[in-house]
């Protein structure tokens, strides 16, 4: 109890040290224009309470586990064992569903759509991070290169939706292998760094290059999304979606149709993961994440394999832009920063060791958590990058623990991660 | 001539910064092998907190001039060596021996946390300091044009060579070093030996903070503006210049800092100034591709 | 004994050190090479040099194969495995989160690449990689039941006591079905029985049609199987000759002093 207290002491102290300052004195502009300090002591004192509280807390509890048997599987992961094979069927059912159950609406829809394009994004981005283990921080460069080439197809070209979702893909492809050939010699954490400034050169461009993408502005008056060909016109007119169908017009029409493309999209994405796992390219990746070495040994062509990553992942996520352009009918540079890739990355690393599931869940939890805290504003991204530490520091291999095999003579058994390589470069 | 003089003086000056904030990630990566992603943040946390005491100094009317310079150095240091302390206790050390990924995302984590942390807590809007210290010396006159080394200049290139000169004497003479040395390259093998590898890291992370405070001091002094975000670019920037001056040597970091500084001045004087980020960031994938150990850094062979 | 595989001069420097100096000798069609010196003679360096890790500053590789002579000095590693140079590592690679049986078909990837049509036509069931896959899994099994190792099929890697994990890292070897197997010290840390073992399986592969050249420390298992031994000795070679002319050898036992086994020293009396 004392051994607590102490370190309960140290922490508050810690934090004083760190808000007396920065949170205690308050810098706004003052009359003369000059910036003036407003003391905001309370604050601080109520922040070091917290701390000690929390900490003491923290001690108390680890205190008690220790005396409990280490080893001994907790209820929790008794209970997710068990629930594991409903949880798939489950969440695809909830996902076809979702625009008939109860209480859905409008705004309950627009967060599905939100959802899936993050679950969307973070398979493609698993492809390439969670199975080939190419720490990509710059994934959203390939999402803008989908979205702006779709919109300038479409407004340049006036080609339908459907033809520019396989251009857009194939172009952010194309940028997948010119992004990921410089970097194939390189390992780890300068990948990450290297793909970060790909991503954030890309983004200066965009924003720089007024003619062509529209500088800062971006592009508006994107082309809306048809139903095959037939608009979704509110006026109801001959040709229009609800006159063939003999509906009442109405603006969810559009909305639906939306949230079942993406679905589509990303169940896409999905079915070719899965099924390229079972196959050499899929298993290619997974031994490249591994160990690099003893595939170069084995024959492996590592230069074609993380190419095919790159260029895989990229596709997806051309997709997904095509996508979030056709949906909002205007882009600019501001959606792809790169909190976005940083986001992106947390989902896949929190899903965990390449599981479809597991990112699915983790897009779940932190796009629909971070839009339920929408009323916290300024608050909302701190509690999220505390959020992210948090969850690494408890849980630093993510949510799904295991990773199931690919094949089997008998009967596949999954595989714990403590022997599960990662981003060994 | 005079606006080439001109832009190398500003060059250097901004280098000095960028090489104060680079010797920190070459420190920690040396130690852990780890890019401290937040360390950018770190170096803002220094400008904020440089802010707040300078203001506190002079509306209290304690002091003012060159000897409140000093308190706010003093100050500064102490709070952003508190929080480098912090970040590594609280987000990295947990994860020390596991795998790549989780402590990078950690730290991504931290530079979001401290990003906004800042912005709830001081404001999202620009803050703008009144000059401590203005006026400089004039070097040369070409027409309309007058190449000036302001002091504040002076006093960031005095500055940081003082701080590094302590710095090396530091790692090159003291137990501390010694210590820090052997870590790097063994700290298994440094814990056998009864060095207490968790202090020395903690210290690196904690000497790091204090010289990215240094910088984040001197780039108020200098740019008399400062906001939540300017830690994210300096921060890829300095990893630029540590990359460049080859990651692992302290040298190389401020050689490094400097060729950045002078390539992103001139740049902007010369070219354009809207892509002067894009310059940095293109240095940076430059050097990884082709020079991956840097100018200065130690040729690795790959041990199969 | 027609040769596999031929070194001449081959000369290995990083910065100012020469850690491998003009070493040629020939390993032959059938037959097993160890290569044996003292810690540092530089063996896992030339091992390198041959297998394509490091590329050698002097001196020419020969692969003497099915389809010719192949020079392999100036060959990227992937591509050596590719034209039937197989190796193991002294520090155990396996695929560690994977089965055993995903490592061994990882080893048969670009003959299972061949057969998927470029990747699209197997995600859409249109090729011939179903039948190539049953082919692949035989030949794993194959593998396995030589290693004996069949039992242990779907459990991870790593998880496998570290004798199996050997034994793994040879059969995911084979499975590239090799001209040429090399192995880096595959009885470091077995114990006696399990070294036995491991030397009737170096002999069964050799059967089968595999040369084999391989870097060890334990006498026993060399003397017993090599047909030919090679010693180095600070990176130069200072014998090349049959397993008892070596044992005699008064330049290798003088490189060895003072790192003798007890046991090997009172062989080389008694020879």
């Amino acid at each position: 109890m004392i051994a607590a207290l102490r370190e309960a002491a140290i922490a508050a102290a810690v934090a004083f040290g760190l808000f007396v300052l920065l949170v205690g004195l308050k810098t706004e502009p003052g009359s003369a224009g000059t910036l003036i300090l407003r003391e905001r002591f309370g604050d601080v004192a109520l922040l070091c309470g917290l701390v000690f509280t929390g900490r003491l807390l923290m001690a108390l509890w680890r205190a008690r586990r220790a005396a409990v048997e280490p080893g001994a599987p907790t209820r929790l992961a008794a209970l997710t064992g068990r629930l594991g094979p409903w949880l798939a069927p489950a969440l695809l059912a909830t996902a076809l569903l979702l625009p008939w159950l109860p209480g859905i609406g409008r705004s309950e829809l627009d967060l599905g759509i939100l959802v899936l394009t993050y679950v969307m994004l973070g398979w493609g981005l698993n492809i390439v991070v969670g199975l080939a283990g190419l720490l990509d921080l710059g994934y959203v460069a390939f999402y803008a290169v989908g979205a702006y080439a779709y919109a300038l197809l479409a407004e340049n070209f006036g080609l339908s939706f459907w033809i520019c979702l396989p251009l857009a893909g194939i172009l952010a492809a194309f940028w997948g292998v010119l992004l990921g050939f410089p970097v194939l010699r390189l390992r780890g954490d300068y990948l990450a760094i290297v793909t970060l400034a790909f991503g954030e050169i890309i983004r200066v461009v965009l924003v720089n290059w007024t003619e062509l993408t529209g500088g800062p502005n971006g592009i508006s008056g994107i082309p809306r999304p048809s139903f095959f060909g037939l608009p979704f016109s509110m006026g109801g007119e001959e040709g229009s979606f609800a006159a063939v169908f003999g509906l009442e017009p109405s603006p969810s029409h559009r909305v639906i149709f939306l949230y079942y493309l993406i679905l589509c999209l990303a169940l896409l994405t999905n079915w070719v993961t899965l099924r390229l796992r079972r196959q050499p390219l899929g298993r290619a990746w997974e031994a490249m994440r591994e160990d690099e070495i003893a595939c170069r040994a084995l024959g492996i062509n590592l230069t074609a394999t993380k190419l095919s990553a790159f260029a895989l992942g990229a596709m997806f996520g051309g997709f997904a832009g095509a996508f979030f352009a056709t949906r909002q009918a205007f882009i600019s540079p501001e959606s792809f920063t790169f909190i976005e890739s940083a986001i992106i990355l947390a989902i896949v690393v929190l899903g965990g060791l390449g599981s479809q599931l597991g990112v699915a869940i983790a897009a779940i939890v932190m796009i629909g958590g971070f839009e339920l805290f929408r009323e916290f504003d300024e608050w909302r991204m701190l509690i999220f990058g505390g959020v992210m530490v948090a969850i690494m520091v408890l849980r630093p291999r993510g949510l799904v623990g295991t990773r199931t095999p690919t094949i089997a003579l008998g009967e596949r058994r999954k595989i714990s991660a403590a022997l599960v390589q990662e981003g060994r470069g | 001539m005079a606006y080439a003089l001109q832009q190398l003086i500003n060059g250097v000056s901004l280098g000095m910064i960028y090489g104060l904030i680079a010797v920190g990630y070459t420190m920690v990566y040396g130690i852990i092998g780890m890019i401290n992603f937040a360390h950018g943040d770190i170096f803002m946390i220094g400008a904020f907190a440089s802010l707040i005491a300078l203001l506190l100094l002079s509306a209290g009317g304690l002091m003012e001039g060159p000897a409140a310079i000093l308190l706010v150095l003093v100050i500064s240091v102490a709070i952003t060596g508190l929080y480098g302390w912090a970040v590594e206790r609280v987000a990295y050390r947990p994860l020390r021996g596991s795998f790549r990924l989780a402590p990078l995302i950690s730290a991504i984590g931290i530079s979001i946390v401290l990003q906004n942390f800042v912005q709830v807590a001081q404001g999202a809007r620009p803050k703008p300091a009144e000059a401590v210290i203005s006026g400089g010396i004039e070097l040369m006159r070409e027409g309309d044009f007058t190449v000036q080394l302001t002091y504040v200049q002076i006093l960031i290139i005095a500055l940081t060579l003082a701080v590094l000169a302590i710095f090396t004497v530091l790692v090159t003479r003291t137990r501390l070093g010694r210590a820090m040395r052997a870590c790097e390259q063994d700290r298994r093998m440094a814990s056998l030996l009864g060095i207490d590898t968790d202090r020395t890291i903690s210290l690196t992370f904690v000497i790091g903070a204090a010289l990215a405070s240094v910088a984040g001091t001197m780039y108020l002094l200098r740019y008399g503006v400062i906001d939540f975000y300017i830690g994210f670019l300096a921060g890829v920037k300095a990893f630029t210049a540590a990359v460049l001056g080859g990651i692992g040597s302290l040298p190389g970091a401020v050689l490094g800092g400097l060729l950045i500084g002078l390539i992103e001045t001139f740049w902007s004087a010369y070219f354009s100034v809207q892509y002067k980020d894009v310059a940095a960031f293109s240095i940076l994938v430059i050097t990884l591709i082709f020079l991956p150990t840097g100018l200065l850094g130690r040729q690795e062979v790959e041990k199969v | 004994m027609s040769p596999i595989l031929e070194l001449r001069g081959v000369t290995m420097r990083f910065g100012g050190l020469t850690a491998v100096k003009d070493v040629s000798f020939a390993a032959g069609k059938g037959e097993i090479t160890a290569i044996i010196g003292p810690n540092g003679a530089g063996k896992t360096t030339l091992f390198n040099c041959i297998t394509g890790f490091y590329r050698p500053t002097e001196g020419e590789v020969l692969l003497h194969g099915a389809a010719g002579i192949t020079p392999l000095q100036r060959l990227p590693d992937h591509r050596i495995a590719q034209a039937g140079v197989a190796r193991t590592f002294q520090n155990i690679r396996l695929f560690a989160g994977m089965t055993a049986l995903e490592n061994l078909l990882i080893a048969q990837h670009n003959r299972l690449m061949a057969a998927t049509g470029f990747g699209i036509g197997a995600v859409l069931g249109l090729s011939r990689y179903p039948a190539a896959e049953r082919q692949a899994v035989a030949q794993a099994r194959h593998w396995l039941a030589a290693t004996d190792l069949l039992d242990r099929a779907d459990d991870p890697a790593g998880a496998l006591p570290y004798g199996q994990q050997r034994r793994l890292e040879i059969a995911r070897a084979m499975c590239t079905d090799p001209q040429l197997l090399c192995l880096d010290e595959p009885a470091a840390g077995l114990n006696p029985r399990e070294s036995e073992a491991l030397a009737d399986l170096l002999r069964r592969i050799l059967a089968a049609g595999t040369a084999i050249l391989l870097i060890e420390h334990d006498m026993h298992v060399v003397m017993r199987i090599s047909d030919r031994v090679v010693v180095l000795d600070h990176g130069s070679m200072i014998a090349n000759d049959t397993p008892a002319a070596v044992r005699a050898d008064p330049r290798v036992i003088a490189a060895y002093l003072g790192e003798a086994d007890d046991e090997e020293s009172a062989a080389g009396a008694a020879a």
